[in-house]
């Protein structure tokens, strides 16, 4: 790993992000939204976090947080988010602003509502550089150039000076991600940069992104509700349910013997490839929690059908703590089942008999992988 | 784009013919002799007068000849009559005030200026004003900032205009002369002389217009501003006043822009209210008088509509093209 001197603040091998016990609310006239509660999480250089979760679940809260995108005075911070050791909760404007686009970059959900639609790639680009670079228009305008034909726009001295709406939906995002890139970012978070493009462009996006971690050693903070997505490019995953993490650890380890019933209901939900056509797609019953009056106990637990299976109603009752799961170091899980690994394995041959297929047949999420 | 032009002044064209017919042939053919006013002009009329007056008129002609006729003489000029007396009127020919005996077309160009200097100053001001308070409430919205500009500008909306034009004129000029005699001075006759007198007017009607603009501004701007790329320029780490004139201004002005070119026609069509209370001898006023006194001065009721027809068509036009070089998504190439 190579740190730059202007990161010195990092110590070789210390995550490049880190966010501890994270709260993000909001007043408003109804009370207060509890949007993150208690979140905390750490992202290394080179690797990749994947955050998943329902709309409203808190994913792009917290990262709006780590950029300071919020409002101060509408919004209650509370905990620690520091980037290459510097704390952000709290920074002044000026400080945040001169991170922003530099040490963190973003990549949004849909690039065509999150380019200017009056402004060209190329000037956009610009902008992006010449914040952080004091150099003149035209050093900019090359750097443009370079960074479009880097995450592989063709001719980018001729589509520099397109507009948005003059680009296809891949070639907009790709130029979302040049804009990001233009100021080589330690850290790139990605809010569903994928979700607005069909499924081939997502293919091509995804790897892009992973060539460009490759090349810059960079961090990614990758949000989506898309566990194909989580599961080809995210080395740590964390699963978010009404504004608290409820599962995290890394990929493999998660997507094979997860222990927490949202996570069983997420994975049941999406269809496999390689899976028998018959199997029918589970959605998970019910509506994400409300985040003003969240129920009380575990926040999932009015659409868990497994909370039965929990003595004494704690599942209603106390808010279940984030605890080390029965299979190794790193992953966490929050959830009351005393032994969740073998209720999901339990689950699993189910649905399989009910789809009238052999339970001992390899389907199951490891050994899709 | 330049088809596109040439297709938009020929259909403008269209619109400035028919609109000529339309008021040409309801005038003509309306509740009131044309002859009338004419004949009562010259003294006591009697039925042989009258019907001589008419017959000089042309006014026993079909309606459409009566129709090509005026239409004709703005292109070559005519020879306009009123029974005995006749008057040459060279081209552009609208005829002859009946009022005045005096060209339409001179005293057309007499009046324009007039009417063009209220209409640029109090523009720029409502322009300025409106959207700067626009910015700045959509800016501190839900401050109290912004509740005191929004319902301050509704209190303004909500008065009649004529009140607030007379109020400002007995205050400012009658009662505490802030403001000397207001009033339309050739910008030959003085710089000094002409702001002075125009001041008031301009600032009456351009503070007036511009709570509406205030809070339309407002409006495009909180939309604008709740935009993903009003987020995305904050990721970029764009400073906060760069955020709300560089991202979010460039991208709401472009439907004030359109708002303006209109509402800025309107006014080069005269401003009756304005004109009339500090006594500026514009086209509204023009209007005015050649309905409410006699005689009925029909040539000049048909110039000023066509004026007006003329001038929102341009500035429909104007509107059009600026559109495309404000908004590279309907540019045509």
């Amino acid at each position: 790993m190579t740190s730059t001197p202007t990161h010195a603040s990092a110590a070789p091998g210390a995550p490049l992000l880190e966010v501890s016990n994270l709260s993000v609310r909001f007043p408003t006239h109804d009370g207060l939204v509890q949007a993150v509660s208690d979140l905390s999480y750490t992202v290394r250089r080179g690797q990749t976090l994947g955050i998943v979760g329902e709309s409203g679940s808190g994913k792009s809260v917290s990262s709006m947080a780590v950029l300071g995108l919020h409002d101060p005075k509408q919004t209650r911070l509370e905990g620690s988010i520091r980037i290459n050791g510097r704390e952000i909760i709290g920074a002044s404007e000026s400080t945040l602003r001169e991170m922003r686009g530099k040490e963190v970059a973003m990549i949004f959900q849909d690039p065509l509502t999150a380019l200017h639609p009056f402004y060209s790639i190329g000037r956009q680009i610009i902008e992006a550089y010449r914040i952080h670079h004091k150099v003149s228009k035209s050093v900019a305008r090359k750097r443009a150039i370079e960074v479009l034909d880097r995450v592989g726009i063709p001719q980018p001295q001729s589509r520099v000076d397109d507009f948005p709406h003059q680009f296809s939906g891949g070639m907009r995002q790709r130029a979302m991600i040049a804009m990001a890139l233009v100021n080589d970012p330690t850290l790139l978070i990605a809010d569903e940069p994928t979700t607005a493009l069909d499924v081939t462009v997502q293919a091509q996006i995804l790897d892009l992104l992973q060539d460009l971690q490759r090349e810059f050693d960079s961090a990614i903070v990758m949000i989506t509700h898309d566990l194909g997505v989580i599961a080809e490019i995210a080395d740590d995953v964390l699963v978010m349910y009404g504004g608290r993490a409820v599962e995290k650890g890394p990929c493999k380890e998660i997507l094979s013997h997860p222990e927490m019933p949202y996570t069983w209901g997420l994975l049941s939900s999406i269809p496999e490839v390689t899976g028998d056509v018959d199997v029918p797609l589970v959605p998970i019953p019910g509506t994400p929690p409300s985040l003003l009056n969240p129920p009380s106990g575990c926040a999932f637990n009015p659409r868990c059908t497994f909370r039965d299976q929990v003595p004494g109603d704690l599942c209603r009752t106390e808010l279940p703590l984030l605890v080390p799961g029965g299979r190794g170091p790193g992953h966490e899980k929050r959830c009351h089942l005393p032994d969740p690994d073998a209720v999901f394995q339990a689950k699993q041959a189910e649905i399989l008999v009910e789809a009238g297929l052999d339970p001992h047949a390899p389907t199951t999420g490891e050994d899709a992988r | 784009m330049l088809g596109f032009i040439v297709r938009r002044i020929l259909t403008a064209i269209l619109v400035v013919f028919l609109t000529s017919i339309f008021v040409f042939v309801l005038l003509y053919k309306g509740v009131a002799n044309p002859a009338g006013p004419v004949c009562d002009a010259q003294g006591r009329c009697t039925a042989e007068r009258l019907a001589a007056i008419e017959a000089s008129m042309g006014l026993n002609d079909p309606i459409l000849q009566q129709y090509g006729e005026f239409a004709g003489g703005v292109f070559t000029g005519r020879t306009v009559s009123f029974g005995e007396t006749e008057y040459d009127c060279p081209a552009p020919c609208l005829g002859v005030s009946y009022g005045t005996r005096g060209l339409i077309t001179d005293e057309l160009v007499d009046r324009l200026p007039a009417t063009i200097s209220l209409a640029v100053g109090a523009s720029i001001i409502y322009l300025v004003v409106g959207v700067t308070l626009g910015v700045l409430a959509a800016k501190k919205r839900g401050t109290a900032t912004d509740r005191v500009l929004v319902s301050s500008s509704l209190v303004v909306s909500s008065i009649p205009y004529y009140l607030f034009c007379l109020l400002a004129y007995i205050f400012l000029v009658l009662k505490y002369p802030v403001f000397d005699e207001t009033g339309y001075l050739p910008i030959t006759e003085g710089v000094g002389a002409f702001f002075l007198a125009m001041l008031l007017p301009w600032l009456v009607l351009g503070l007036f217009s511009s709570s509406n603009y205030a809070r339309f501004t407002r409006g495009q701007m909180v939309e604008t501003l709740g935009e993903d790329y009003i987020r995305t320029a904050s990721a970029k780490g764009v400073s906060g006043n760069k955020v709300v004139f560089g991202h979010a201004l460039r991208a709401a002005i472009v439907p004030i822009v359109t708002i303006f070119g209109l509402d800025f026609a309107a006014l080069l069509g005269g401003t009756i209210f304005t004109e009339q209370i500090f006594r500026i001898d514009g086209i509204g006023l023009w209007a005015l008088d050649a309905v409410t006194r006699p005689p009925l001065d029909f040539p000049v009721v048909i110039a000023t509509v066509l004026v007006v027809a003329v001038i929102i068509t341009i500035a429909n036009l104007v509107v059009d093209i600026v559109y495309g070089f404000l908004d590279p998504r309907v540019r045509i190439s």
